[in-house]
């Protein structure tokens, strides 16, 4: 019963849709206002109705109605309460819903938020993601329907891939969708100014807290996920260059060229028809994400499991709104006319170097990501592109980007001078080459950690330099406090977000020493590791919820004291029959001590032990960077809407 | 769908997860250290986009002791590598070869890079062109009255 | 004439979309007819002769070993099959081995990673179709050959190079319409 009403929601969403779509395009045509007018109530509409369905869809999971196929899949009662719930959207059904849901939340975001916006343009952007949701609702109702049931009822449900019973992997979807299809909005903001024919200064302040929003969202879905491959598949590596990751990284770029580019817009309205096909371009990258990774077209540990009928249909939707926005942009952007000149050197020019690097970034991991499929298909070879071909293949983009981070901010609008700029960031430098130095002197010839750690301090430095000097720290240290608080959060945001960048990229140099120990050890016996000692007491059978493993209990000691006992796992899932290795990690300020249980044999265990130093501040640094992108959104000139602009009400076209 | 089922074989193992034996490591660790910088170039087949240190699987295995037998024979990492690819071809490697297959992906940094700043550099001479046709230019007089007037509102913004 | 330029330029992006979007489609395409495969692994060995190398027989089969001496110059066209007693698609693809050896096609096997008891056994219940027949213990013959998983099969010409090489079982339709085709062309 409640898998029919939740079907049956879908359907009335899906209805919703599609009038959602219809009638404000119609209206804002023929110049019906009763039309217009109607969007935000149907975008209010549609998001209730997807919601209900969301709930049913947690009410079978959460019952364990063994009924309904998609439970019997992925599901099993013996699961934790919590794995059951977000068993709902760790597969490809429910996670498809999960994503509508999330766009029909944009929508009714815009429609409760845009109460400022001129009326004709909030239509036409609600319409434009109505159109998004009618495909995609329509993909789940046709394809993916995850309220199928089966008859007679299973007598269990088959369980979720273990890996997946994790906290981090919980939430990681949900927020890596806030941001996929939070630039649903932007994009649809694109279309809108693109039927319009006109983007303005207006248009940048309204798309940038939305450009903002999802680059939090997916900046914090990225480090989540990234984290989680740390800890749960147990390599004490954090970023694989897989498919997938490439995938969640393409909108990152495009979307952090987009939020910069926003503000050139925003502030002197230039770079206008490069945003508008920035935006396009983000959630194009999110679209061909999806397909990528749920068409099968391309194998990945993270895959979904896939068929190409599916991968067709979603082909389909990536052609009609990729090609028709870019169809629509080759028709109506060579009309924008250019405005707003700047110097090279100015912040402007910052901000488009800026814009090239993080593209040319983003050409590379897509080229990266896709060509082995087209070499493929276009010349029979087989190719593998892998992290050796990344790491060398970027670092000669993100080296001038990082270098350009920490004076971009500090460059005056239309003309500035380097050499003032320069003169704030002395220290900054100093800084980084003392790292740089030190890293060598005490860490032997290693140049790529040696350059990460000059780089984090260049763009921490940095950060701190242009606060300083915003707020006249040590020319008008009496007043500094106020102009501290005066400062526009959105400078603060900006500071933020590039230190935080800065602490991500100390993690990484970091990381770039870790060391690990590999050894076959009998209880009570130690090995000796990073100056530490890692005793193994024991190792003994544990019963959990829905698995049994091996445990084993390593003591660490310092100097004799102990500094913590970690109990790595070899956990096994009778239901799936699969095996799990469960990473111990005691994280500390300085670092993570990594122990992971391998094999045994005659009596002694085989035990991989890491020492990661800084390896938390990785993903600190990408929480620093999600509250940079809020400490903007929580800006008042970003929060209130522009007054209206100058032509809102009339219907041009 | 028979494929399917072959796959599935291979990888019953479950994901595989590397924490191979010691027995297996190199006594001497700078030999140990090499073995591991070329395994880390080499792709594990049975297991996607996993190098063979990463990865737990029989073959990841062997390859990984071939690749320690030859280091330790005193054999380059070139000639380690070359013996792999001789085996599994390029699809071993990954750090793809540079051939005419690979260009675009190994040219793909400078491409973009040209590519963007030809945009600009034409995007800019266009609008130049075009502001010039529109208005004429500022006498020195108004440029510095312009320019105090903007450090007033920039003062403005940050108190 | 910068204006048109500058369509061109808009152009670009949607260009490169459709580009994109019809590759995409010709891989789904390619998914379901089989021609496009993001799993498969090419063998490097066709158009060579085999590797070298020598391995012992398996007693309880009653037939000799295997070594490359014996893929040089043939009678007829041969499969070389690597199998193992513990590979479930190996089950699969016996009877269609078993059929080849009954027509009185030569078909070689290597034995991987197995132990001989278990080799023997299984031979012993599904019939043993193999002329010959190598054990490669360690596995490193099979690396020699480029061979990531079993079963994998592979079909050497009258000269002993290796004109085919078919990752995953030996299934009724694989027989039919690969197989049975290359020997003839090959006989």
């Amino acid at each position: 019963m409640i898998a029919e009403l939740g079907h049956f929601s879908l359907c009335l969403a899906f209805a919703l849709a599609f009038a959602q779509t219809v009638l404000p395009l119609w209206g804002a045509a023929r110049g019906h206002s009763r039309l217009v007018a109607a969007a935000a109530p149907l975008a209010v509409g549609q998001l209730l109705a997807t919601a209900a369905a969301f709930a049913a869809l947690l009410a079978v999971f959460a019952v364990n109605d063994t009924s309904v196929i998609n439970v019997v899949q992925n599901s099993h009662s013996a699961k934790p309460m919590l794995y059951k719930l977000a068993g709902a959207w760790g597969n490809h059904e429910g996670s498809m819903l999960l994503w509508v849901l999330i766009l029909a939340l944009c929508g009714g975001a815009v429609a409760g938020f845009g109460r400022d916006l001129p009326g004709l343009l909030r239509a036409r952007v609600l319409a434009v993601l109505g159109m998004v949701a009618l495909g995609f609702l329509g993909f789940v109702l046709a394809t993916s329907n995850p309220f199928g049931r089966v008859w007679p009822p299973a007598a269990d449900g088959q369980g979720l891939n273990p890996v997946l019973q994790d906290p981090g992997l919980a939430f990681h979807p949900p927020l890596l969708y806030l941001g996929y299809v939070g630039y649903a909005v932007t994009f649809a903001f694109a279309v809108a100014a693109l039927m319009e024919g006109r983007v303005d200064a207006a248009w940048g302040r309204w798309v940038r807290p939305w450009a903002l929003a999802a680059w939090s969202f997916l900046t914090l879905g990225i480090a989540l996920g990234s984290w989680w491959a740390y800890y749960e598949l147990g390599w004490g590596g954090w970023w694989f260059w897989d498919p997938v990751e490439n995938a969640s990284l393409l909108p990152w770029l495009a979307g952090s060229a987009l939020l910069h580019s926003a503000i050139v817009v925003e502030k002197r309205e230039a770079l206008k028809v490069w945003s508008v096909l920035l935006a396009l371009l983000a959630f194009g990258f999110s679209l061909l994400g999806t397909f990528l990774v749920r068409s099968g077209v391309l194998n990945s540990v993270h895959a979904f499991a896939n068929d190409p009928e599916r991968g067709v249909f979603i082909l389909g939707l990536l052609i009609f709104y990729v090609g028709g926005s870019f169809l629509l942009f080759a028709i109506r952007a060579p009309a924008m006319a250019p405005t707003g000149m700047f110097a090279p050197l100015s912040r402007e020019g910052g901000l488009v170097l800026n814009n090239l690097l993080l593209c040319a970034m983003a050409a590379v991991v897509l080229t990266g990501t896709l060509w082995p499929m087209f070499a493929d298909l276009l010349f029979q070879q087989k190719i593998s592109v892998g992290p050796p071909f990344f790491n060398s293949a970027l670092l000669p983009l993100a080296a001038p980007l990082i270098a350009a981070m920490a004076a971009g901010p500090m460059l005056a609008w239309k003309r500035a001078r380097l050499w003032p700029v320069l003169q704030r960031l002395w220290w900054a430098a100093l800084a980084a080459f003392g790292a740089f130095a030190l890293t060598l002197a005490y860490a032997g010839w290693r140049i790529g950690p040696a350059l990460g750690f000059a780089a984090a301090l260049w763009l921490i430095g940095g950060a701190l330099a242009d606060i300083v000097e915003r707020i006249a720290l040590f020319r008008r240290p009496a007043a500094a406090w106020s102009r501290a608080r005066g400062l526009p959060r959105a400078a603060w945001g900006a500071a933020v977000a590039h230190a935080g960048l800065g602490v991500s990229i100390l993690g990484m140099a970091g990381m770039g020493l870790a060391t690990d120990r590999l050894a076959a050890v009998s209880p009570g016996q130690s090995l000796q590791h990073a100056g530490y000692e890692w005793r193994l007491d024991r190792v003994e059978d544990v019963i959990g919820p829905n698995w049994t493993a091996r445990r084993a209990t390593v003591t660490v000691l310092r100097n004799n004291a102990v500094v913590t006992v970690l109990t790595p796992e070899r956990r096994f899932f009778p239901v799936g029959r699969m095996n799990t290795t469960e990473a111990a990690i005691r994280t500390s300020i300085g670092g993570d001590l990594y122990a992971v249980l391998g094999e045994e044999q005659n009596g002694q265990a085989v035990l991989r032990v890491h020492d990661n130093p800084l390896a938390p501040w990785i993903w600190l640094g990408g929480a620093i960077m999600a509250l940079g992108g809020a400490l903007s959104l929580s800006d008042r000139r970003v929060r209130v809407a522009a007054p209206a602009p100058r032509a809102a009400a009339g219907v041009k076209v | 769908m028979l494929r399917r089922i072959a796959f599935a074989a291979l990888l019953l193992a479950g994901p595989a997860f590397a924490v191979g034996l010691p027995s297996e490591m190199l006594q001497d660790p700078a030999q140990e250290a090499r073995a591991r910088e070329i395994g880390r170039e080499l792709r594990c087949l049975v297991c996607q986009n996993q190098s063979i240190e990463d990865s737990e699987a029989g073959l990841a295995r062997d390859l990984r002791r071939i690749v320690r037998e030859r280091v330790s024979a005193g054999e380059s990492d070139a000639q380690v590598v070359a013996f792999v690819h001789d085996r599994y071809g390029d699809f071993v490697l990954l750090r793809p070869p540079f051939n005419a297959v690979t260009a675009v992906l190994w040219g793909a940094p400078l491409l973009a890079l040209g590519g963007g700043v030809l945009a600009i550099v034409l995007s800019r001479r266009r609008m130049r062109s075009a502001l010039v046709a529109e208005v004429a230019p500022l006498s020195p007089e108004e440029r510095a009255r312009l320019a105090a007037l903007e450090l007033i509102e920039e003062d403005k913004r940050i108190s | 004439m910068a204006t048109t330029s500058r369509r061109v330029l808009m152009l670009a992006p949607l260009g490169l979309a459709a580009a994109g979007g019809a590759g995409f489609y010709a891989m789904l395409r390619g998914m379901g007819s089989g021609s496009y495969d993001p799993k498969g692994v090419p063998s490097v060995l066709v158009g060579k002769p085999a590797p070298a190398f020598v391995l012992p027989a398996l007693d309880e089969a009653g037939v000799p070993g295997l070594e490359d001496s014996a893929l040089r110059e043939l009678p007829a066209p041969v499969l070389v099959n690597f199998w193992a007693s513990w590979c479930v698609p190996c089950i699969v693809e016996h009877p269609q081995l078993m059929t080849l050896a009954r027509e009185g096609v030569p078909v070689f096997g290597i034995n991987y990673k197995d132990k001989p008891v278990d080799a023997a056994a299984f031979l012993a219940r599904r019939g043993n179709p193999f002329q010959r027949l190598g054990r490669d213990e360690p596995g490193r013959v099979a690396i020699d050959w480029g061979v990531y998983g079993v079963p994998e099969t592979y079909i050497l010409d009258r000269k002993g190079i290796i004109r085919w090489r078919w990752p995953g079982p030996v299934t009724p339709e694989v027989l039919a319409q690969d197989i049975r085709p290359l020997l003839r062309r090959h006989a």
